[in-house]
């Protein structure tokens, strides 16, 4: 008998983005929607949703809790942004990268968050000499995982053989489900024929991708088809998007401390158009992740141009899916 | 990603200053997913029925502040919030006059992870209201 899942749904309120930014949404309404839907763990991105950051009064981090009580939410990761180009003509010094981790770090232990997103682009160097701030606040830092970047590629590589190196249990990763983007997104596909895109030179660099042809040999065809500027752009995002064996999940387990379960179009049927979740989660499953799979819809900006954006319709048809792909819910 | 929605609709006004019209002003938002500090908002390009305004004839205010496009660049504390609306003045004698025009504004945004300054463009029909 297979043991009850212990993954915990979530959602990033990155995917309401849309509705945010047109004040159609407050932060508290991108709280409430997410606890509709059965996904209590809550994400957040400070810098999108909590204007003021990194100046909050302890009013807000009251409000917050708030908020966690009324709704039954859990707090569960800040994503951090690390601005090393503040300053014009120069990158931020090892100092002052120091600080700000000080500063998200702190945020993220004040909203109850056991996790940090740190961006890929972060060394190993700098996420190493962070370690003791982490720890000190007990709170994980996880390099996120996003296309094009994916377990194997060498950066990520120097990550881990850091971690493991340094022995911490403050140091891993935060992988994004776009690193398994079988087929291209199609609402972006559609997005660029209505821009001015030529049809079949579309579907032939979709076909070529999810055929796992190079990419270099996909942007040379396209532009020996003729294809307008739009069509290389699109043979181009090949380069961009990757797909990847979803049993590196099982693999690198001890690492993973959250998951962005990316999406771009959740079909009427319940599956997600472009990243297989039914072989995503066996390979969760296959290693115990007791973490959160935290929603972040980043279909939005590929139909806002022709079609009304419903961030939370999507939402809440990934995690129906989710629980038929046999993800646990609370009190299972 | 938010290019669409960066000339606020129905903002367009000319602003009067000692009885003459010294220019017009819109409200405007960011094109990213997240706000950013002012020093790296590194541009803000103006064009008017295709006639692109110099970068020191415009002025941004947010927060109740107002800036140059040089004066933002060295601003670490101010912000330009996620869908926040800021307003964009441009000074030009007589502003817009009466009838339609093609308003176009470019943002170049510094950030972190972009090995390039990201870009966002939106281009709108607009008409000065009072």
């Amino acid at each position: 008998m297979i043991a009850a899942s212990q993954i915990k749904p979530g959602v990033s309120l990155y995917s309401y983005q849309e509705e945010y930014f047109l004040r159609k949404m407050s932060l508290e309404d991108c709280i409430a929607a997410a606890a509709r839907c059965g996904a209590y763990g809550i994400e957040s991105i400070a810098e999108q949703m909590m204007p003021g950051f990194p100046n909050l009064p302890d009013s807000f981090y009251d409000r917050w809790h708030e908020w966690m009580a009324k709704y039954g939410t859990v707090p569960t990761c800040h994503d951090a942004m690390l601005d090393t180009k503040k300053y014009k003509g120069r990158l931020l010094t090892d100092e002052e990268c120091m600080v700000e981790f000080e500063r998200d770090l702190r945020h993220a232990a004040k909203l109850g968050c056991k996790v940090v997103r740190v961006l890929c682009m972060v060394s190993p160097e700098i996420v190493a000499q962070a370690v003791p701030i982490a720890e000190k606040y007990d709170v994980k830092m996880g390099i996120e995982v996003h296309a094009p970047y994916h377990f194997d590629h060498p950066w990520i590589m120097r990550h881990l053989e850091t971690a493991q190196r340094l022995g911490t249990r403050h140091y891993g990763l935060v992988p994004d489900m776009g690193i398994f983007t079988k087929r291209l997104p199609r609402v972006a596909r559609d997005r660029m024929e209505r821009l001015g895109a030529t049809p079949r030179i579309l579907d032939y660099v979709c076909e070529a991708y999810e055929a796992g042809v190079l990419s270099e040999y996909v942007i040379f065809e396209t532009k020996k088809m003729g294809g307008n500027a739009l069509d290389v752009a699109w043979a181009e995002q090949c380069r961009h998007s990757v797909y990847s064996p979803p049993k590196r999940l099982t693999e690198y387990m001890p690492f993973i401390f959250h998951i962005h379960a990316k999406f771009y179009e959740m079909l009427e049927d319940g599956t997600e158009y472009s990243i297989p979740y039914d072989k995503i989660i066996p390979a969760l499953e296959a290693g115990r992740y007791d973490g959160y799979l935290s929603s972040e819809y980043e279909g939005n900006r590929h139909i806002q141009d022709a079609h009304a954006v419903d961030s939370v319709e999507q939402v809440r048809r990934q995690h129906a899916m989710f629980r038929r792909l046999g993800c646990g819910v609370r009190g299972q | 990603m938010f290019d669409r929605y960066m000339i606020c609709e129905n903002t367009v006004r000319n602003v009067p200053r000692e009885g003459k019209v010294v220019g017009f002003e819109f409200g405007a938002r960011i094109a990213y997913y997240r706000g950013l500090g002012l020093s790296m908002v590194e541009d803000l390009a103006v064009t008017v029925d295709g006639e692109k305004i110099p970068r020191d004839r415009v002025r941004f205010s947010v927060g109740g502040r107002s800036f140059t496009l040089e004066e933002m660049e060295t601003q670490y504390e101010d912000r330009w919030e996620f869908g926040e609306v800021a307003t964009i003045t441009v000074l030009k004698e007589k502003g817009l006059p009466p009838g339609e025009h093609t308003l176009e504004l470019v943002e170049q945004l510094r950030v972190s992870y972009m090995p390039f300054p990201i870009q966002g463009r939106d281009t709108k029909k607009v008409v000065a209201g009072p």
